[in-house]
C-alpha cells in the first residue's frame, strides 16, 4: 500500500501520467484502502478486471458463483469488520443480479460500494446487448448512485461513493461506468472526499435535547431501553454499557442489534419484536419511559402501532432525521451520532438502581423459560429442535463465534438463544428478510475476521436459494462453518399456515436433494445428524475443523418458534404457545 | 380521520441527472399521485427547484419531506399549504378560427384575463396564467367549441414565509 501510494505521489508531484479508466478504478479503491473485491466478470466489465489481474498482489478478487452472492459477501464482510464492502458485476443481469443485495445493505443500513459495467456511451438507450437501465432500477434502494461516461469522473464520482456509502447512516451506493470511460484516459488525481454540500452525514447535536432526554429518564421509575444496529454503527458500545449500567434500565435488542452488549450481561432483558422475548415484549406497555437507541420502530419491533408503548414517554435517539417520528411518535428526538449523545448523557443522568422494575424482567423470563425454552433445550419429543443445536452451538463455542443466519424459522432460533460476548457477533438480513443471505454472508463474515469462528446457520430452503456459492468456498479455501437445519419445509411460512391458513400448507413441503452429498461435491467435509444422541459430538467436530465444514442436522419436523406476535397485534398480546 | 389537503412541495436540489426519478420514487413508495410538478432553476446559481403538488395528510407529507431531504444531493426540501404559497398555472388552447370572431368566446377570455397569442387562417392560440379552478372554468366554458389542443403547466409557487435554503448553504 505505503509504495503504492508513493508511486502516486510520485506521480502527482513530477509529472502527470495518463492512465486508462479501469486502471484508475482500481487506484481508487488502492487510495480507499480496499484489500478486498467480490465480483463476477462479464463483457461490460472486462475492462477493470485485466486492471484487477495487474493488481492482483494488492487487491484481492473473490470469484462467487452470483452476483448476488458478491453482494451478501460483501454485506457478511462489512457488517462484522465495519469496513465498505465492495462488489463488481458486469452489465445488464450481471447488474440486475446484485439488486437483490443492495436493496439488502439499504434497509440494513450496510455500507457498499458497488461497481458495474454499462454499455459504450453511444449505445445506451438503444437496448443494446447486456443493457439494462441499472441506475434507474436501483435509484429506490441505493443511498446514492450515478452513472459514470467519462474517465475523468471516475476519481471524483468514486471518493464521493465511499465517503456516502460509510458516513452518517450507511448505505449501498451504485456506480455504474460506460466500457468506453473504462478505456479512455485520464490523468489521474485522488483526493478524498470529505462533504458534499447537500448532504449531512450526522445531524448537529441539540444540547437542549439531551438535557430534556436526561430529565425525563431521571425521573423515570421504570425506563426501558430498545437498542439497534445503530449501536453498532456508530460504534458506541462501550458509551451504551456505561449508559445502561449507570442508569440501571433493563434493555433488550432488535434483530439487528444483537451482540451490542453480551447477552449474558444483567441487563440485557433478552430481544424484542414477533418472535422476541416475553418480557421486553409485554412490559414495552408498562414503561413509563421508553428510550429507543439506533432503531427505527420497524413493524417486527412494534407490532400493532396503535397499541404501542402509548403509556410511555419516548426518547429516540437516532442519526437519521427522516426516522424521527416515522412510525411511533417521540416525545423528545435526540439526533446525532450516537456515540457523541450517550457520552453527553452519561454525564448528565442519575446513578441509580431499579431493582423491583428488573425483577418484573426476571419473573416474566422465568415464565418463558417454562413453557418455551426448556422443552426446547430439553426437548421431550424424539425430534431434534432448532433451539438445542443452537444451544449446543453456544456451548462448543462459548460465546466467541459469529453466527450469520439466514431468514425464516432457523434465524429466529439463532437470534433468540445464540449466546454472543463481542460486539458484531450476529449478521443477518433483518429488514429485507433475503432467504439466501447467510451463506454468501457468512463467507464475507470469514475474509473480514479470518481469526475468528463463523457459522452460518441455514435452513433448507434458504440454502437452496445461494447454494451455488459453495463453489466459492472451494476455490477459496474460506474455513465457515455451515449448519442447516433440515425440516423439509419452509418452516416459518408453514408455521403461519398451520396458525391462520387452517394447515394447508400451500407450497411450502420441500422435497431435498442429499446435502451431505452436494457438500461433498465441492470437497467440503460433511456430516448429518438425525438422532440427538449423536448431536453433540458432531457440532464439536464441525466447531474443532480448522478447514469449512458442512452439518446438516434434521430437525423435527412441525416445530414452532415461539413466543409469537401475530401480525397487527399489540406486543403485549404476545404469545407462548 | 386526519383531513387530506394540497400542499406545495419544493425542492431545491444540484443539477443532476436522474434526480426526478429518485425524487418521484419516493412519492411512489407511498403511493402518492402526484397532481402537478415543474422543475427549473432557482433564485441560487446552480441550484435547481422542483415544485410538486400533492393531496395528502399533513402527517405524511412531513414524512415524505423528510425522506426527500435524505437523499443526497437535495440540498432542501419544504412543504407549504395553500394559504402559505402564492401560486400559479399557465394553460394554452388551440381553438379552430372559425370561432376567432365570436362574441361568446370574446367575452370568456376578458372575463378570465386569457389573451390570444397566436392566430392563423386555420386556428388561433389562447393563453391564461391563474389559480388551477380559473383555468378549469376556462376550460369548461371553450370546450364546447372543440379544443384542437389544451395544455397546461404544473403549479408553480413562491411561498409568503421565507424559504431557509440559502442559509442552509452559508451554513454548508
Amino acid at each position: 500500500m505505503e509504495t503504492l501510494n508513493k508511486e502516486i505521489q510520485t506521480k502527482k508531484t513530477i509529472k502527470k501520467i495518463k492512465i486508462s479508466g479501469a486502471e484508475a478504478v482500481v487506484k481508487c479503491l488502492l487510495e480507499e484502502g480496499i484489500e478486498l473485491v467480490y465480483g463476477y466478470p462479464g463483457g461490460a466489465i472486462m475492462p477493470v478486471y485485466d486492471e484487477l489481474f495487474k493488481y492482483e498482489n494488492k487487491i484481492h478478487h473473490v470469484l462467487t458463483r452470483h452476483e448476488q452472492g458478491a453482494t451478501h459477501a460483501a454485506q457478511g464482510f462489512a457488517r462484522v469488520t465495519g469496513k465498505t464492502g465492495v462488489v463488481f458485476a458486469t452489465s445488464g443481469p450481471g447488474a440486475t443480479n446484485i439488486v437483490t443485495g443492495i436493496a439488502d445493505a439499504q434497509i440494513d443500513s450496510t455500507p457498499l460500494v458497488c461497481i458495474t459495467g454499462q454499455v459504450n456511451s453511444s449505445l445506451l438507450g438503444s437496448d443494446a446487448f447486456q443493457e439494462t437501465d441499472i441506475v434507474g432500477i436501483s435509484t429506490p434502494v441505493t443511498k446514492w448512485n450515478y452513472q459514470i461516461t467519462k474517465a475523468s469522473e471516475i476519481p471524483e464520482i468514486l471518493a464521493k461513493a465511499f465517503y456516502i456509502a460509510k458516513s452518517g447512516r450507511p448505505g449501498p451506493v451504485l456506480v455504474d461506468i460506460t466500457k468506453d470511460a473504462q478505456f479512455e484516459e485520464l490523468e489521474f488525481l485522488y483526493k478524498k472526499c470529505e462533504k458534499i454540500r447537500s448532504y449531512k452525514a450526522i445531524p448537529t447535536i441539540n444540547n437542549a435535547k439531551i438535557h430534556e432526554a436526561a430529565d425525563l429518564i431521571n425521573k423515570a421509575k421504570k425506563p426501558f431501553i430498545v437498542w439497534g444496529q445503530g449501536v453498532i454503527l456508530g460504534e458506541a458500545e462501550n458509551e451504551f454499557k456505561a449508559f445502561i449500567e449507570k442508569t440501571d434500565i433493563p434493555s433488550a435488542s432488535t434483530a439487528l442489534g444483537l451482540s451490542a452488549l453480551e447477552s449474558k450481561h444483567r441487563l440485557n432483558v433478552g430481544m424484542v419484536g414477533m418472535h422476541g422475548n416475553y418480557a421486553p415484549n409485554v412490559l414495552t406497555n408498562e414503561c413509563d419511559v421508553l428510550i429507543a437507541v439506533g432503531m427505527r420502530f420497524d413493524d417486527r419491533v412494534t407490532g400493532n402501532l396503535n397499541t404501542y408503548a402509548k403509556q410511555a414517554k419516548i426518547i429516540h435517539f437516532e442519526i437519521d432525521p427522516a426516522e424521527v417520528d416515522k412510525n411511533v411518535k417521540t416525545d423528545v428526538a435526540v439526533l446525532g451520532d450516537v456515540k457523541e449523545t450517550l457520552s453527553s448523557i452519561i454525564k448528565l443522568v442519575d446513578k441509580t438502581t431499579h431493582k423491583k422494575w428488573l425483577q418484573e424482567f426476571t419473573k416474566l423470563y422465568q415464565i418463558e423459560y417454562e413453557t418455551v425454552i426448556k422443552d426446547q433445550f430439553n426437548p421431550t419429543k424424539k425430534g431434534l429442535t432448532m433451539g438445542e443445536v443452537i444451544n449446543r452451538i453456544n456451548t462448543e463455542t462459548q460465546g466467541n463465534a459469529i453466527i450469520v443466519s439466514d431468514v425464516g424459522q432457523h434465524q429466529m432460533f439463532a437470534c433468540r438463544y445464540a449466546n454472543f460476548i463481542n460486539t458484531r457477533s450476529s449478521v443477518t438480513s433483518g429488514g429485507l428478510g433475503t432467504m439466501g443471505f447467510a451463506l454468501p454472508a457468512a463467507i464475507g463474515a470469514k475474509m473480514g475476521q479470518p481469526n475468528r469462528e463463523v457459522i452460518a446457520v441455514i435452513g433448507d430452503g434458504g440454502y437452496q436459494m445461494t447454494i451455488q456459492e459453495l463453489g466459492t468456498i472451494l476455490q477459496t479455501n474460506v474455513a465457515v462453518k455451515i449448519v442447516v437445519l433440515n425440516n423439509s419445509f419452509l418452516g416459518m411460512v408453514r408455521q403461519w399456515q398451520e396458525l391462520f391458513f387452517d394447515k394447508r400448507y400451500a407450497s411450502t413441503v420441500m422435497t431435498n436433494p442429499d446435502f451431505v452429498k452436494i457438500a461433498e461435491g465441492y470437497e467440503i467435509e460433511a456430516n448429518r445428524v438425525t438422532d440427538r444422541s449423536n448431536l453433540n459430538e458432531a457440532i464439536k467436530t464441525m466447531v474443532s475443523s480448522k478447514t469449512s465444514y458442512f452439518l446438516e442436522v434434521v430437525i423435527e419436523k412441525e416445530d414452532n418458534v415461539f413466543p409469537m406476535i401475530p401480525t397487527g397485534a399489540s406486543v403485549s398480546d404476545i404469545r407462548l404457545s | 380521520m386526519e383531513e387530506k389537503q394540497n400542499f406545495t412541495v419544493s425542492v431545491y436540489t444540484e443539477n443532476n441527472i436522474g434526480l426526478l426519478n429518485r425524487l418521484s420514487a419516493i412519492f411512489l413508495k407511498r403511493h402518492i399521485n402526484i397532481e402537478s410538478m415543474t422543475v427549473s432553476h432557482s433564485e441560487i446559481e446552480d441550484v435547481h427547484r422542483f415544485t410538486f403538488l400533492v393531496n395528502i395528510t399533513e402527517t405524511l407529507i412531513k414524512k415524505v419531506v423528510l425522506q426527500l431531504e435524505k437523499q443526497i444531493e437535495i440540498l432542501g426540501a419544504f412543504y407549504h399549504t395553500d394559504d402559505e404559497v402564492i401560486y400559479q398555472e399557465t394553460a394554452m388552447f388551440k381553438l379552430s378560427s372559425e370561432y376567432l370572431y365570436d362574441e361568446r368566446i370574446q367575452n370568456k377570455l376578458k372575463l378570465r384575463r386569457a389573451h390570444v397569442v397566436t392566430i392563423t387562417k386555420q386556428y388561433f392560440v389562447i393563453e391564461t396564467t391563474g389559480f388551477k379552478e380559473d383555468i378549469d372554468k376556462l376550460y369548461d366554458r371553450l370546450k364546447p367549441y372543440g379544443l384542437l389542443q389544451f395544455v397546461r403547466s404544473g403549479r408553480i409557487a413562491i411561498t409568503r414565509p421565507k424559504m431557509a435554503i440559502s442559509e442552509l448553504l452559508i451554513e454548508n
